[in-house]
């Protein structure tokens, strides 16, 4: 059976998950381990005006009660947001402190003031019960539409009225005479909805300070272990990177949460120094949801204008962007570059505006999650399209095959050059599969049984293999987006891969071990993957915008292929053939047409042991490529679902998904299908599920999978997938990115069959059965009222 | 302090436990059975999901206390030797990610296996989501873990 580029390679790291010997960082136990827990503010925005610690400390099994004073007194530095934004006035972006535990003020209901260090796990909580903090309450702003409001209380000095940015792309004189010339005009306003990425382990650390060698080693929870040291040591100071090792063992999902680094990691460490102890700390779930980054949390109006032809003239879009209490990581680049960049879909649009403010709220802080920007570029695109249809009469997917962009490359006004792709044969896989030619049939059947039937579509593209470092670097990133590879041929033969990428979940141990055993001829056994630890791996940016493909692999091929170079005049050498004839065949280098040839082994061999290498050859086989990509990579499909409403109860009932998705070359079709499926049902719980709810005094009242309703199987379908493949020009594997697109191009596609169901577009996500219910008969009143 | 006997992966455990011990905190930390996850504080996710005399629980919804004399099975004593047919689905159908839910959805499904069988009932699609309401997973979108029980419905 073939292990090679696409094939359905069963996954090589399952063993060890199945028999519940993954290791996890909750797994880890150090010796001499101390337990963290952390004194949370109850309120989300007060005045710090004291902080009793006495009690606490004095409680049984308590060995430290730490403070922010203390830590800005160690010379902790404040976390940061890593890609700076310049407003359209010119003036830089307004980044208000974060230390990771607050001092004089605290933000968010879960902003850390204290922590306290204890022999148990219980005792630190117990403990840190007892820390008496005297705060005085202060007005909070939770709402992302009245953050900007002259009532508004001011959350950061340095950013007046809440304003962190108000940045603009595209041309916008071009865009309003684009619209104001058109034959039809179609507006909406528009959410979208802030979501808890919810991995499911929580997020953990266990920092241990080495006082002998000055040294620290953390476990963390990390999708990306060394920008995690890069940042701890650069910005935060906690220590200098060659005396910091950073460790992501297996990690239990991220969806981006997982990017950044937290207070809590920061706390770890240098309490560790502090106390001389190994500190851990595990969220609980409720931590979780008052401390990882939540996602989306956008309200946009927009306006689109037609020619008579259906044809778009211009796209103007307004954008107000949550970012929560303080500037996490990416925070800035994600309503940015990520968002407003994406906005021309797959159309071809001649003019497009937009403007997007971002804000200050008394909420936990906002950064991506899986799509990052571009669901909520997509989910109004597609809305507004599918409305317009409606609006002008017209079949909602012909409107979109008469926008699509036919020929590439192709420039959008904003930015992205489009290279590749073939939306329109999307369409009609998407279309054949989902048999859209018998809706009309299921449609009248429904009605029957007193249902309403609806059918919608979502045509997504998204920009991921991120991403160029010059490009990012002129937009304002703060890091560059390549990736590392090393590939060490043992003297047994034997291949090891060393990586920057980091799978938590993603299935890298096997579909990178698949383009060696390809590439070389090799058993995928007798390749390994080494990732996650900043002692093994060389430096590398790790995996989060879908790049592990694309950026990650490409890395593998570039050092691949100077091995290649080194294998073959080893052998060539040895065999006494020409180099270039040489083909790998049967775990062999091999001279054609004869019997010659030399095993993996005999090559590592003869590269270790030295004896008789080529003139001049340093010994060894083993080398290190950095791949920085040349442009984006872009994903693009054609999404239908398609649902039954109650009109009795609102209740929305997910009939069919079908996704037609282009991602360039499959390595692995099993993984990339299951990728899709995870990211559907991602999207799924946004449309008609999830919800983030802060009341009016900033209070989370969704801090538990009580309150905060996760998609369970009941609730999903068994999807129908189709692949269509334009083989992306610009890295070697000609591959796209599957990981976000199922989050990505999911939603509206949902909310879109339910309005067409219901007939009606003013819902909003998530569209539970009150909310479809209250649509309903808002509608119903409308239509009496004419 | 509270003294149990209890069977654990059919081997015998004698410890003195704190009596407001969690089940779930007994096999992690005192016995380091770390397969069973803990993904949630509520009793909502199913990550550590263990068989208690045959019959599927959360185990942090039960006190370590609560299991003296039970026969307690985990993730890790599913099989004797290679796999069980349930993790063999499981690796099959690509029926899992990052693996954190996977104990719990693996002692899930070999419980409403037997529990069906028992029962003289076909364990259908719709029964399978159905009876995973405990168990959320977040990178699957359940479509592979369906059929990795569906597959081992049939071989067990």
């Amino acid at each position: 059976m073939s292990t090679g580029i696409g094939a359905r390679v069963k996954r090589k790291e399952d063993r060890r998950f199945i028999t519940g010997k993954g290791k996890y960082t909750d797994d880890v136990r150090a010796e001499n381990q101390a337990y963290a827990a952390f004194v949370r503010s109850p309120h989300a925005h007060a005045l710090v005006k004291g902080i009793e610690k006495s009690e606490a400390s004095g409680m049984p099994g308590i060995i430290a009660v730490l403070d922010g004073a203390e830590l800005a007194g160690d010379g902790i530095g404040n976390l940061i947001c890593g890609w700076a934004i310049t407003s359209k006035d010119g003036s830089p972006m307004n980044m208000g402190a974060w230390s990771a535990l607050a001092t004089e003020k605290v933000r968010y209901v879960g902003d850390a003031v204290a922590v306290v260090i204890g022999e148990s796990d219980e005792a630190a909580r117990t403990a840190a019960e007892a820390v008496a903090v005297d705060y005085e309450i202060l007005t909070a702003v939770a709402a992302t539409g009245s953050a900007l409001n002259s009532a508004a209380p001011q959350i950061h000095e340095n950013a007046p009225g809440n304003l962190i940015y108000d940045w603009e792309i595209g041309d916008q004189a071009a865009t309003d005479a684009g619209i104001s010339g058109a034959d039809h005009v179609t507006s909406i306003n528009i959410a979208n909805n802030r979501l808890a990425p919810n991995p499911m382990e929580p997020r953990s650390a266990v920092a241990t300070f080495d006082e002998a060698e000055d040294h620290y080693t953390l476990y963390t929870t990390s999708q990306n272990p060394h920008v995690a040291r890069l940042v701890l040591s650069a910005f935060y100071q906690v220590a200098p990177e060659h005396k910091l090792r950073v460790i992501a063992p297996d990690v239990g999902g991220g969806f981006g949460s997982k990017i950044y680094i937290y207070p809590e990691e920061i706390v770890c460490l240098w309490a560790s120094m502090k106390t001389n102890r190994s500190v851990k700390w595990t969220s609980t779930r409720t931590e979780a949801f008052m401390t990882d980054a939540h996602g989306r949390d956008h309200i946009t109006t927009a306006k689109m204008g037609f020619d008579s032809d259906g044809r778009i003239t211009g796209f103007k879009v307004d954008t107000i962007a949550n970012f929560g209490a303080y500037m996490s990581l990416f925070s800035s680049a994600v309503p940015t570059y990520l968002y407003a960049t994406l906005l021309s879909g797959q159309y071809d649009i001649a003019n497009i505006h937009c403007n997007v403010r971002a804000v200050y709220t008394n909420t936990v802080p906002v950064d991506a999650y899986r799509g990052a920007g571009r669901p909520e570029a997509c989910y109004l695109i597609e809305r507004m399209i599918e409305k317009a249809a409606r609006e002008m009469g017209m079949d909602p997917a012909q409107l979109r095959r008469r926008n699509f962009i036919g020929e590439f490359p192709h420039q959008t006004p904003v930015i992205m050059a489009y290279d590749c792709g073939d939306f329109a044969s999307n369409m009609d896989k998407a279309q054949a599969a989902a048999d859209v030619a018998g809706f009309a049939a299921r449609k009248a059947e429904a009605a029957a049984r007193g249902r309403l039937r609806g059918l919608g579509y979502s045509s997504y593209i998204e920009a991921c293999g991120i991403a160029p470092s010059a490009a990012v670097g002129s937009l304002g990133a703060g890091v560059g987006l390549w990736e590392s590879a090393e590939v060490r041929v043992n003297p047994v033969g034997t291949i090891e891969i060393l990586t920057g990428s980091h799978s938590h979940g993603q299935g890298h141990e096997t579909t990178f071990a698949q383009i060696v055993a390809e590439r070389f001829s090799v058993p995928i056994e007798s390749v390994s993957i080494v990732h996650g630890d900043t002692d093994k791996v060389q430096f590398g940016m790790g995996t989060y915008g879908s790049r592990s493909g694309a950026v990650g692999m490409s890395a593998i091929v570039k050092a691949m292929d100077k091995v290649e170079v080194k294998v073959r005049k080893i052998a060539a050498h040895k065999l006494d053939a020409n180099e270039d004839e040489l083909v790998f065949e049967d775990s062999q280098v091999k001279v054609p047409g004869t019997n010659k040839g030399m095993g993996w082994h005999e090559v590592g061999l003869a590269a270790y042991t030295a004896h008789d290498l080529p003139e001049g050859m340093e010994p060894g086989l083993k080398e290190g490529a950095f791949y920085d990509p040349v442009n984006f990579t872009f994903p693009a499909g054609t999404y239908i679902a398609e649902v039954e409403v109650d009109p009795e109860t609102g209740a929305v009932d997910l009939c069919r998904f079908v996704a037609a998705d282009d991602f360039g070359t499959l390595i692995n079709p099993m993984i990339v299908e299951g990728q899709v499926h995870g990211g559907v049902a991602q999207g799924v719980g946004q449309a008609l599920m999830e919800q983030v709810v802060y009341d009016n005094d900033g209070q989370l009242l969704t801090a538990s999978y009580m309150d905060y309703a996760m998609p369970r199987a009941d609730d999903l379908v068994s999807y129908q997938i189709e692949h269509n493949v334009t083989v992306c020009p610009n890295n070697p594997l000609g591959i796209k990115g599957c990981g976000e697109a199922g989050a990505i191009g999911s939603p509206p596609a949902i909310i879109n069959a339910i309005t067409d169901a219901i007939g009606t577009e003013d819902l909003e996500m998530p569209a539970t059965p009150a909310a479809v219910w209250a649509a309903i008969q808002a509608n119903s009143s409308a239509i009496a009222a004419e | 302090m509270t003294p149990i006997n209890l069977k654990v992966n059919g081997k015998e455990v004698a410890r003195d436990v704190p009596g407001e011990t969690l089940l779930s905190d007994f096999l992690r930390e005192t016995l380091r059975l770390t397969g069973t996850h803990i993904g949630c504080d509520t009793s909502q996710c199913g990550a550590c999901i263990v068989h208690v005399d045959g019959k599927a629980v959360k185990a942090c919804t039960m006190l370590a206390a609560e299991a003296d004399g039970t026969e307690v099975t985990t993730i890790e004593g599913v099989s004797n030797g290679g796999l069980h047919l349930m993790q063999q689905a499981f690796n099959d159908n690509h029926g899992l990610q990052c693996g954190f839910c996977t104990p719990g959805m693996i002692m899930s499904g070999i419980d409403m296996v037997n529990r069906y069988r028992a029962a003289g009932e076909e364990l259908t699609e719709a029964a399978i989501r159905h009876e995973l309401e405990g168990n959320i997973c977040r990178c699957t979108g359940y479509h592979n873990i369906v059929r990795s029980i569906q597959q081992a419905a049939g071989e067990m």
